[in-house]
């Protein structure tokens, strides 16, 4: 066995891998489970067609998605065994039920609606399909009730007791609301939102570009902007009341978010810089004085702890940590402004007539998935080195196996989730990329313009 | 009174894994049969009839895994660590066959090649399976709470013998479940081929139950003992009798039977081998007790198990009545 390549570092990258092409499936069908049941509710409340054509396009995208996440989401569920089993073996008697419970309320109902709500149409009622629409969606809220409330416990653990080397639930209610749990949920649910309103709003963009007299792209491209507009700025304040609570319970991960070497009063924000760890130092640092204490404290003078104040052991990987939060951030912030933008435009009645604002929004379109995928980075990346915190390093979680046969793990991992899922990606934006059927009359000639559609695909695409 | 926990849940974890045995079973058969069917409309029948319920069997597997790592896992640490490169085969495997359900309709020109994807990673998901099986039953090393064997430990005669005998079965599965799902010229073709099939799962049947005593002298004489010998000969006497209905229901074209007495072969099989193993979950040595989570876990999930099962089985019973009938090419939403 070779000392070059940590074993646990490898299975931290095959973790950190396969965990993140699978979020990347969930945060879209979380958002797009909702919006499939709000257009079923249009379209039985108000009788138009075009929330039924609009339910009928977008599900074939969701069935897509939904299949890539649950093939992706097995490989989740047996990897703690697999790679992590000392982790496994401490922890199961407090999160194993906690994943007992995603099982038994959240992927059966999932599932078992699921083969209705895409096949039924033809062999149940109206009521009854919209109910199996439902509980999709619950499904698929329920199910990230539970794997955050598991992964809040990991950064937040409370409410157990130590027994024989095991972690044992001392009190459950403690255990499923422990301090960061609700403050990650309401986070994670608003981002799947976003994520969905933004890809909704991409779409919806690209077939205004095409045609701005396509009822079923305008209808899906209004709805987007209100999410856009309604709760982007609500994550804002989400995510500024989360970090709060990180600040509370996690100060070493919020100083490596903000790059910040010493305690001081009235810290700055850094709005640039280069970690350093060996220097202990923030290179390059462009700051604004005080805003750092006032975001963080809501004081002026506020005290902010620096990474000085943890031995170089316990410190997370801030150079990674500061610049994926700043990603998340701006991103968030970039969002809030087309939410804003799209709002004076249907003031001014030109929502649906303005190319520019349209190209915006399909440049957007996967905005939500980075700016996820950051703020995961963020999170798991700055509580290290714990896997619980403050309790079991990461280091003492991982199986004894041997780093070449993890390598290869990784290795075939890696090749088949970048060919099938790349593959499946790419079906996905052509889904995207045909148009959705409008009975309104585009004008003769002119408005198309497919050039976009190859922008869009990534390239030039053979049908 | 107090409850057994550890064998009320060992109880529970049984019945998921058979349950997802036979469901995620058939329809793994369906992608072993996959390469003997080659028209295309055969091909989107034999895919239709398991679209709608694919999902849901195979989250048994997800309920069998996180079932076990909340209520035995030391039991989930050992056999997922001893079993790393099967269990990382059957994941990748069941990658290959799952999104096959959406992408072979997506993609007509590369039809084909997701075809072969789909009955490639069913074949590989069910042989890692039985390869586990087999491993299993030959029993894991261990040191402590760790895993203390080699990595190539899960691979012997036995268990290479155990994945084949587990792919003979799901496609016998298959052929069941196709001959009550189709009708005419591919519903005939499945009747003549079957009878085939059961002859080589009755034959594994029967080298697998005289195998595994031999391996174990402990097995063999919870078998071969009186009087066990006695209160256990109905396990075998009803594969007999299963069998026998089995040939004569595929022979008088039965619709539902063949599938019926296939599915009563697995749950015989998989009792026989509760009675070999009782009351280890990790042979040869980790009982249930000892691999237990404390009662605290335990009875927290109970709770919703109790609440929460029977809620599940009814709704997948009725989405399989949704269901119900034969299937025809142009069913299915695409």
């Amino acid at each position: 066995m070779t000392d070059l390549i940590d074993p646990v570092l490898l299975a931290r990258a095959q973790f950190a891998f396969t965990v993140s092409f699978h979020i990347v499936f969930p945060a879209f069908t979380i958002g797009l489970a909702s919006y499939l049941a709000v257009l079923e509710a249009l379209w039985l409340w108000r009788g138009q067609d075009v929330f039924l054509r609009l339910y009928k396009y977008w599900s074939r995208i969701f069935a897509l998605t939904f299949g890539m996440g649950v093939v992706s989401g097995v490989v989740m569920s047996y990897e703690f065994g697999t790679n992590w089993g000392p982790f496994a073996d401490a922890t199961g008697p407090v999160l194993g039920p906690l994943l007992g419970y995603e099982v038994l309320s959240a992927f059966f109902l999932e599932a078992g609606f699921l083969g209705v709500m895409l096949f039924g149409m033809n062999r149940v009622g109206r009521g009854l399909h919209f109910f199996a629409t439902v509980m999709v969606a619950a499904g698929t809220l329920f199910s990230a009730f539970w794997i955050l409330s598991a992964n809040s416990w990991m950064q937040t653990p409370a409410g157990y007791a130590m027994a024989g080397g095991q972690y044992v639930p001392a009190d459950w209610w403690a255990v499923i609301f422990n301090p960061s749990f609700p403050y990650r949920f309401v986070h994670m649910v608003l981002a799947a939102y976003l994520t969905t309103a933004f890809v909704v709003g991409a779409v919806g963009a690209l077939h205004l570009l095409r045609s701005s007299y396509n009822e079923s792209a305008r209808v899906m491209f209004s709805m987007a902007m209100w999410m856009a507009a309604l709760v982007a700025p609500v994550q804002l304040v989400a995510g500024d009341m989360h970090g709060l609570n990180t600040l509370a319970h996690q100060p070493a991960k919020i100083a490596a978010m903000e790059g910040h070497w010493e305690t001081e009063r009235g810290a700055p924000l850094l709005l640039f810089g280069l970690p350093d760890m060996q220097a202990e130092t923030t290179r390059y640092a462009v700051g604004i004085p005080h805003l750092g204490s006032l975001i963080l404290t809501h004081s002026w003078n506020g005290e902010l702890r620096g990474l000085k104040d943890w031995p170089p052991q316990d410190r997370p990987y801030a150079p990674v940590v500061f610049w994926t939060f700043r990603l998340m951030v701006g991103l968030g912030l970039l969002m809030i402004a087309v939410g804003l933008t799209g709002l004076v435009l249907r003031w001014r009645g030109a929502l649906y007539v303005t190319p520019w604002f349209h190209r915006v929004a399909l440049l957007m379109g996967p905005s939500g998935f980075l700016a996820v995928l950051a703020g995961w980075v963020t999170t798991e990346v700055g509580r290290q080195p714990y896997v619980v915190y403050g309790l079991m390093r990461t280091s003492e979680a991982s199986s004894p196996i041997a780093a070449p046969a993890v390598a290869s793990s990784l290795a075939l991992f890696v090749l088949v989730y970048v060919v099938v899922f790349g593959t499946g990606i790419y079906y996905l934006l052509r889904l995207m990329r045909a148009e959705p059927e409008s009975t309104a009359a585009a004008p003769e000639g002119g408005a198309r313009r497919p050039r976009l559609a190859s922008e869009w695909a990534g390239g030039p695409t053979k049908e | 009174m107090t409850l057994d926990l550890p064998l009320i849940w060992a109880l529970l974890i049984a019945l998921a894994v058979l349950l997802y045995v036979v469901l995620d079973g058939f329809d793994l058969g369906i992608g072993i049969l996959f390469p003997f069917f080659k028209a295309k409309r055969d091909r989107d029948v034999m895919m239709n009839s398991v679209a709608p319920v694919w999902d849901g069997n195979e989250t048994w597997l997800v309920l069998g895994g996180g079932g076990l790592f909340a209520v035995f896992p030391l039991a989930y640490s050992l056999l997922l660590t001893a079993f790393y490169a099967p269990v990382i085969g059957m994941l990748l495997a069941l990658i290959f066959r799952g999104v096959a359900f959406e992408f072979r309709f997506r993609d007509a020109r590369h039809r084909p090649l997701w075809d072969v994807s789909f009955a490639f990673g069913s074949t590989l998901a069910t042989l890692c399976q039985g390869i586990m099986l087999g491993a299993f039953v030959q029993g894991i090393a261990f040191k402590g709470r760790a895993y203390a064997g080699g990595w190539f430990d899960w691979l012997t005669p036995f268990s290479v013998f155990t994945g084949i005998a587990l792919l003979l079965g799901y496609a016998l599965l298959g052929a069941g479940w196709l001959i009550l799902k189709t009708d005419g010229d591919l519903q005939e073709r499945v009747y003549r081929r079957a009878p085939w099939l059961a002859v080589a799962v009755l034959a594994a049947i029967a080298v697998v139950s005289l195998w595994t005593p031999l391996l174990n002298d402990a097995i063999a004489a919870r078998w071969f003992t009186l009087p066990n010998l006695l209160y256990l000969s109905p396990v075998p006497l009803l594969v007999g009798a299963a069998a026998l209905a089995l040939f004569w229901a595929l022979h008088r074209r039965r619709t539902a039977l063949p599938f019926l007495m296939a599915l009563a072969l697995f749950a015989l099989s998989y009792l026989g081998l509760g009675i070999s193993l009782f009351p280890n979950i990790v042979p040869p040595s980790v009982t249930i007790w000892q691999a237990a989570a404390p009662p605290e876990s335990q009875g927290f999930l109970l709770v919703g198990a109790v609440v929460l099962l029977p809620i599940v089985l009814g709704y997948t019973g009725y989405a399989y009545w949704v269901f119900r009938g034969k299937v025809h090419p142009d069913d299915g939403y695409h």
